[in-house]
């Protein structure tokens, strides 16, 4: 069974956001669920700073040595931060997927489009029914 | 399985099986208008021996053209080792290997294709080859525009007009805007690039030698593209130029394209070819079709495998890097073969090549043929006459292919011919053209 945590929220593609307090900015990576259906990665193509996505725009792309993936922005906003350390330790995801395996940080346009999104508890059940 | 054809027995159960007649039953959909109705206009069979007989009368007929053309496709010699080798049952597939645990001797040499072909163009990465050199400068461009991010290419009029037929296909289902650069005096110039350039454009597109033979100034153009923040993709459609003339890495290219029939490939009439694509490091995960990879197996012996495969067609569905799902696996090996047995005699074939071009020049210079471009070549150039093509058709009938008339391509060229010679066209092959020539005049 995979790690779900319960300060996060969710998209039914497994990605994941943490947004801040005020639900200004969001950290946003691939679940735990995600990275072991993928298994080793060995490659990540990050957005750059600046970029501005709609949600459920593909953002990033992760590559494993089975598949490549698209990544799709959970909510509308402007790319802030990536996470460089990625480029030479795409293995992070695999190791830590919600801490230091996380992909970019996304300024929130419409902290209403937040609440489409799952939390644990409904993630769990996604995972679970098997889709 | 064999191949021996159903029985009347076999017939009879399948229908029955099936649930008809007669095979007839089969195509009743279509009207018995529309039929043929009548035997067809078939001669009687003939024996082995009679068969044979009629097959090299027919064959007799041909006359063995005598080639001083080249235009992309050249006419090399090519050593006995090469069709024996090819040829043995364990190498002789056309497919990519998929299964590595029986496919070793074929995917190693592959590998072995990648590296010197990365060697000869001066590149880092070589793929497992392409269909030929036109569909290879279309996924080059393509390559270029993912990953720059920008729509529109600068491709030079001295590119190979077929080769910018097919690029212009692709090009325009692709979305991506294609600039014509017009050379002059038969090759780019960098001010040129200049004023085609913007923010739009991701790679400019020259070929070395160009069409007209002519060797372009690749240092000053990978200037000119780097200056306006594009790569530089440079087409090769004569690879054994590369024997004699500078990498187009070391001159600044970012991706080499192209050709490789000229090693190891007969000309046959213009196929099969062998496309190439090689690029720099940065290019790897943009990089189209198969590559071959070297690793360590589960008992740690060195092996070979296809990777980076996640992004083709067959795993990646419509978001493939590209439509190209195999390669040219027997013409890649017979290249190999080629420029493994070549090896460092490449250079010299190379400069005879360069040296019998020079010769053929000089004599049809003294017969009062006009170059029309006073430039270095390597094996080819262009050479304009008056009545250039009643000694074309005269020549015709004496079996030789003398030149490909450019003004198909380049009106403004009309009266000019593009000439070849290899070291298939020896002196005395060169004298003996020339001595019908002053028959014809």
């Amino acid at each position: 069974m995979s790690v779900i945590p319960e300060d996060l929220l969710f998209t039914k593609d497994h990605e994941w956001i943490r947004p801040d307090d005020s639900q200004i900015k969001g950290t946003c990576g691939i679940t735990d669920h995600a990275q072991e259906m993928l298994t080793d990665i060995v490659f990540v193509e990050l957005p750059e700073r600046g970029d501005q996505v709609e949600k459920g725009a593909q953002i990033a792309v992760v590559e494993s040595v089975k598949a490549v993936s698209d990544v799709y922005a959970p909510v509308s906003g402007v790319i802030v931060e990536v996470n460089a350390r990625l480029e030479d330790n795409p293995d992070l995801i695999n190791s830590d997927p919600y801490g230091d395996g996380w992909l970019f940080v996304i300024e929130i346009k419409n902290p209403g489009e937040l609440d489409d999104l799952m939390n644990g508890k409904a993630y769990e059940e996604h995972v679970e029914s098997g889709d | 399985m064999d191949y021996i054809s159903n029985t009347p027995g076999d017939i009879e159960e399948m229908l029955k099986v099936i649930g008809v007649k007669s095979i007839d039953d089969l195509f009743a959909d279509i009207p018995a208008s529309v039929g043929l109705n009548k035997k067809t206009a078939l001669p009687a069979p003939l024996t082995e021996i009679e068969a044979g007989d009629l097959l090299t009368e027919i064959a007799g007929r041909n006359c063995v053209l005598k080639s001083f053309i080249g235009a992309g496709v050249y006419s090399h010699y090519i050593p006995a080792v090469v069709d024996h080798l090819a040829s043995r049952s364990e190498f002789y597939t056309a497919y990519t290997p998929y299964q590595p645990e029986v496919s070793q001797g074929t995917l190693t040499a592959i590998f072995e294709f990648q590296t010197l072909i990365c060697r000869l163009t001066g590149m880092d990465i070589t793929n497992a080859s392409m269909y030929d050199g036109a569909t290879s400068l279309a996924e080059a461009v393509f390559m270029a525009v993912r990953s720059g991010n920008r729509n529109a290419v600068i491709v030079s009029d001295t590119v190979h007009p077929h080769y910018r037929q097919v690029l212009d296909t692709y090009s325009r289902a692709g979305g991506i805007e294609v600039r014509t650069l017009k050379s002059k005096n038969g090759a780019v110039t960098a001010g040129d690039i200049d004023m085609l350039m913007d923010d739009a454009v991701s790679a400019v597109v020259v070929q070395n030698p160009n069409f007209f033979g002519c060797c372009e100034d690749l240092v000053e153009i990978a200037d000119a593209a780097h200056s306006g923040k594009a790569y530089l993709i440079t087409v090769v459609t004569e690879p054994m130029s590369l024997g004699i003339l500078k990498s187009p890495g070391e001159q600044g290219a970012d991706i080499v394209c192209g050709e490789g029939q000229s090693f190891g490939n007969p000309a046959g009439f213009g196929g099969p070819l062998l496309g190439i694509l090689a690029a720099k490091d940065s290019f790897l995960r943009k990089m189209p079709g198969r590559l071959v990879g070297k690793t360590t197996d589960a008992d740690g012996t060195e092996a070979y495998v296809l990777t980076l495969q996640t992004r083709e067609q067959h795993i990646r569905r419509d978001r493939a890097t590209s439509n190209i799902c195999t390669n040219q696996g027997l013409c890649a090996l017979r290249s190999v073969i080629y420029m493994t047995l070549l090896g460092n005699t490449l250079r010299e074939l190379a400069d005879l090549n360069h040296r019998l071009a020079s010769y053929l020049k000089r004599r049809l210079v003294e017969m009062g043929f006009t170059p029309v471009f006073e430039r270095p070549f390597f094996n080819e150039f262009v050479l304009s006459f008056d009545d250039v093509e009643r000694v074309r058709s005269a020549l015709r009938n004496d079996c030789y292919q003398f030149g490909v008339p450019l003004g198909r391509y380049y009106p403004e060229h009309e009266n000019s011919l593009l000439l070849c010679a290899t070291e298939m066209n020896s002196p005395a092959d060169i004298d003996r053209l020339v001595s019908v020539i002053e028959q014809t005049l």
